[in-house]
């Protein structure tokens, strides 16, 4: 009570400018913490909350080439969801995003945690193979795509080569007939997936306690018993990220279709993405780009739900 | 000898031959571009699996052509990597520890960014820098990979900003730093690994990118190597020894990378994704 206090009314010390009002002060450093996310915020805004916001206006606008030096853009109504939804491409872009992405997600999962499982394992060198592995994922996927492309030529790639000496064929249209060339570009994309899957399933099982199975030994567990019993329950958190991630970067793909095949041949590689970029960017109608790219995010977005629900459980 | 190992010694050597094949198998594709590469003459032909001789042509047909795009290349994920950190650093301090009104939503915003189609960007941004003339300029191209590597880098650099002891950071605020003098002085100086993290990843993306490099640039002014590359399977479909050779030259910021980051690359997939 007798103390003196700091908190005392101010009016002790009235007439002094040096000692601010708390509240004016407070007032000062918030407005100052605000500068730290302010740029990040009006960045994020301007690059990825308005583009999303315009694709929607855009799939009710008419663009043609002329768009861009009239800066006119009529609105048109659902012409450009009609028209794309009609053409028999965009069912048939879809059908290759579906089959794409799963068969992706499956190849670089399975090969990607069969690996992890065996980089566990302790041995000399170790180590250093398993970190040479990551290479092909940091080469750009557009060169990848091509060292592919030179790979897979029918006439003169080494694969058809080498099946050609081991007596199996050869000869194969890996990317020029329409009935093989998806395959191929799953192929591709597995390839470039497995190092990204592996490094992710592999820190997880690094985090997996060993006493779990020193106990599962002890209770005569095989080694597949144990890789169910403890294994994939343990590592489920991890598994979800490494497939919601995978099919994120999956689903969008435009950079490894491009060089490998442009899309071809007789659309057999469209997918919903190089048909968003051929509708704008080579047919110069955005309002029609636009009306694909929206379908791309909303399958995002609900995958996105699935993910952050599958998250939530995981934090409880 | 250690005659106690855990195992078998045979069997651990066993392993490490296993690895090997995997590896072999896995790195192939490479292999094959650099050995193309060495290659030039051989055109249309089948490339034998080893090359006979150092012929250097493709590479120095890949270099006179492509020579300027690589340069190109570097500049413009050098800008993008100090757009990002610029960026991200303060607003993960900032998300990390100010505990300001609506921090959780922007977090859960920047994960959400994450999943955003680059195409459909480019989309919407492509009208745009026609209207504000960003078309065909270094600084159009390097805010656009800029946004590649932002939600990323405030994602991983606050997750490590936030396990900064608190108290390092009341002490210099009790020694009269200011928000700003304690973030350059004490944060940044304290989070150095998760900078280079970051800053290695904001480059990788920025180098990779292909999509932007297409969609944003009508004219040949502006033009990464990823693009250039792209372009040159169009014209010169026979001439695989210098398209490998760019493609060996474009893929050698990874190669060095790995070398010498390594370990940081690794922390940025595993941290990158796990939050």
């Amino acid at each position: 009570m007798t103390t003196s206090t700091v908190t005392a009314p101010p009016s002790a010390a009235a007439g002094k400018p040096a000692a601010p009002d708390p509240a004016r002060a407070r007032r000062r450093r918030r407005l100052a913490q605000w500068g730290f996310v302010a740029p990040a915020v009006v960045f994020m805004l301007l690059f990825f909350g308005y583009p999303l916001v315009r694709n929607v206006v855009m799939s009710f606008q008419h663009y043609t080439p002329k768009t861009f030096f009239t800066g006119e853009a009529p609105f048109n109504g659902v012409d450009n969801w009609s028209s794309v939804f009609r053409d028999a491409l965009f069912g048939k872009a879809l059908w290759h995003t579906l089959v794409f992405t799963a068969g992706s997600l499956l190849g670089q999962f399975c090969i990607g945690l069969a690996l992890a499982v065996f980089f566990n394992r302790r041995f000399p060198l170790g180590g250093v193979l398993r970190s040479l592995i990551l290479l092909p994922w940091l080469v750009p996927m557009v060169v990848s795509g091509i060292v592919w492309r030179r790979i897979l030529d029918q006439d003169t790639g080494v694969l058809n080569a080498f099946l050609d000496t081991l007596g199996l064929g050869g000869g194969t249209p890996w990317l020029t007939s329409p009935g093989m060339a998806l395959l191929s570009v799953i192929l591709v994309n597995i390839w470039i997936g497995i190092p990204f899957n592996m490094v992710i399933l592999y820190g997880g099982l690094q985090e997996i306690p060993k006493e779990l199975y020193e106990a599962a030994s002890l209770d005569g567990a095989s080694a597949w018993r144990a890789f169910r019993s403890v294994t994939l329950p343990m590592l489920k958190p991890v598994i979800t990220v490494v497939l919601v991630l995978g099919f994120m970067s999956t689903v969008k793909i435009l950079d490894l279709i491009l060089a490998l095949t442009d899309g071809g041949p007789a659309d057999a590689t469209q997918t919903l993405g190089t048909l968003t970029y051929q509708n704008s960017f080579v047919e110069l109608d955005f309002g029609a780009g636009a009306v694909v790219g929206n379908v791309l995010i909303l399958i995002s977005a609900v995958f996105a739900v699935f993910y952050l629900r599958a998250n939530r459980t995981e934090g409880k | 000898m250690a005659a106690h190992a855990p195992t078998a010694p045979r069997r651990r050597w066993g392993s490490t031959v296993a690895g090997l094949l995997v590896l072999a198998v896995m790195l192939f594709p490479l292999y094959w571009m650099l050995n193309t590469a060495l290659q030039p003459d051989s055109g249309l032909l089948q490339v034998d699996p080893v090359p006979s001789g150092l012929d250097l042509s493709g590479f120095t047909k890949a270099l006179t052509d492509q020579g300027g795009n690589l340069l190109t290349s570097l500049l413009v994920s050098v800008g993008a990597v100090a757009i990002c950190l610029a960026i991200a650093a303060p607003a993960a301090y900032g998300l990390a520890r100010f505990g300001l009104r609506g921090s959780r939503t922007m977090v859960f915003g920047t994960l959400i960014t994450q999943m955003v189609p680059g195409i459909v960007i480019a989309n919407a941004l492509y009208t745009s820098y026609v209207d504000l003339g960003l078309v065909n300029s270094y600084a159009g191209l390097m805010l656009a990979d800029a946004s590649l590597g932002i939600p990323f880098s405030i994602v991983l650099m606050r997750s490590f900003m936030v396990s900064i002891p608190g108290e390092v950071i009341e002490a210099a605020e009790i020694d009269g730093a200011g928000p700003v003098r304690v973030f350059l002085r004490v944060v940044l100086p304290m989070s150095r690994n998760a900078l280079i993290t970051s800053g290695l990843f904001a480059f990788l993306f920025a180098w990779s990118d292909f999509m932007f490099a297409l969609t944003l640039n009508t004219t040949d002014d502006v033009k990464p190597i990823t693009l250039g590359i792209y372009q040159y399977i169009g014209a010169h479909v026979g001439d695989w020894g210098a398209v490998m050779a760019a493609a060996v030259l474009s893929a050698v910021p990874a190669a060095i990378l790995l070398v010498l980051a390594q370990k940081y690359i690794a922390a940025g997939i595993t941290g990158g994704s796990v939050k």
